[in-house]
């Protein structure tokens, strides 16, 4: 749920880091962290257990211009990625205005990306929304693995997997080196702003 | 759904945290939505992560409410959380909005829940008439 403040003409949105455990979507938002001007960037907030899985979620808030002379602010969420952790990822995607689904491109994990993205759906058809009616990301992370020699999905083989009903754009990405991580969120960040300002009507009267 | 709130019902909102909390003793009063978006914070805290504030309040009220839950309770009227030198409580206002009051030990518990609680029925009427999509409006 947006919330527009037209005392101070700002739109806030909520945008969700969604896909299976160890994807990548805390990665994602560490170097969004790091990279961006601390002007633009408020602090990363990470609540996650004593190894490097998120228990909660991970939060970041980002001031990324003006649209229409109104100030976007975006608070970027991730979700646990562990099957077990579904009442959490519930209540992180309540009010959800955008998402950026993370799939691992490990060739060990294609059924696990197609359970997320199912979970997905079902999640969001819970809250009452169909996943076509959400502005939507694909993101292929850990494509620098290749070099490594490591058996990867090829682009086409995530493609059928995930996007064939979809058909949101998709982006190769790399999170750890940064590769694909602005790409996703230029383009997520882009339509969800563009969906809040249809679904509010679109009219400035102040 | 979103909530498009008027600068005429920002000052309402405000008056209303002024008049019933702040002028109280509270220090600070946070208002968020449910999903961790921050509407307004008024008060003499200087708060730099106070969009993170919102976030975690948020997220902290919908897991005690699923504690809640899960012992057949369907919300905590109370939820409190008592600090060497500041103390904070949350309440949930209308359906989807919470207010966080942060408070020193120079005002009682007590007397932040009675403010709370004429703050909430007067801030609810508010929400209820703009909730939802529409035109833009100021």
């Amino acid at each position: 749920m947006a919330f527009i403040d037209l005392s101070k003409n700002e739109i806030q949105a909520k945008i969700v880091y969604y896909g299976p455990g160890r994807g990548g979507k805390t990665t994602n938002l560490l170097y969004v962290h790091e990279s961006m001007s601390k002007q633009v960037c408020g602090k990363m907030v990470t609540i996650d257990t004593k190894g490097d899985r998120t228990l909660f979620f991970d939060f970041l808030p980002l001031n990324i211009g003006k649209v229409m002379n109104m100030t976007i602010r975006i608070q970027l969420y991730t979700v646990p990625g562990q099957v077990m952790y579904n009442a959490t990822r519930k209540l992180v995607l309540r009010g959800v205005d955008g998402i950026v689904f993370v799939a691992d491109s490990l060739k060990v994990q294609k059924n696990k990306n197609i359970e997320s993205l199912q979970n997905l759906a079902e999640n969001l058809n819970d809250e009452g929304l169909a996943i076509s009616q959400v502005p939507l990301v694909l993101q292929y992370n850990k494509r620098d693995l290749m070099e490594s020699n490591i058996p990867l999905l090829p682009v086409a083989e995530l493609e059928a997997d995930l996007n064939e009903g979809l058909k949101v754009p998709a982006f190769e990405a790399s999170a750890t080196i940064g590769d694909g991580v602005y790409e996703t969120l230029r383009e997520i960040s882009k339509r969800t702003v563009k969906n809040v300002i249809r679904k509010v009507g679109g009219q400035i009267t102040c | 759904m979103s909530l498009i709130l008027t600068k005429n019902d920002i000052g309402k909102l405000e008056e209303i945290i002024s008049d019933q909390l702040l002028d109280s003793g509270a220090e600070h009063v946070v208002l968020t939505d449910l999903s961790g978006n921050l509407i307004m914070e008024r008060g003499s805290l200087q708060m730099e992560d106070i969009f993170s504030l919102a976030a975690v309040s948020a997220a902290n009220f919908a897991a005690t409410a699923e504690i809640a839950r899960l012992i057949g309770e369907d919300d905590f009227a109370l939820l409190y959380h008592k600090g060497g030198r500041r103390n904070v409580h949350f309440s949930r206002l209308a359906k989807d909005y919470l207010i966080i009051t942060l408070f020193n030990d120079n005002v009682s518990l007590g007397l932040i829940r009675l403010k709370i609680g004429s703050a909430i029925h007067a801030m609810s009427a508010i929400f209820e008439q703009h909730k939802g999509a529409g035109p833009w409006r100021s």
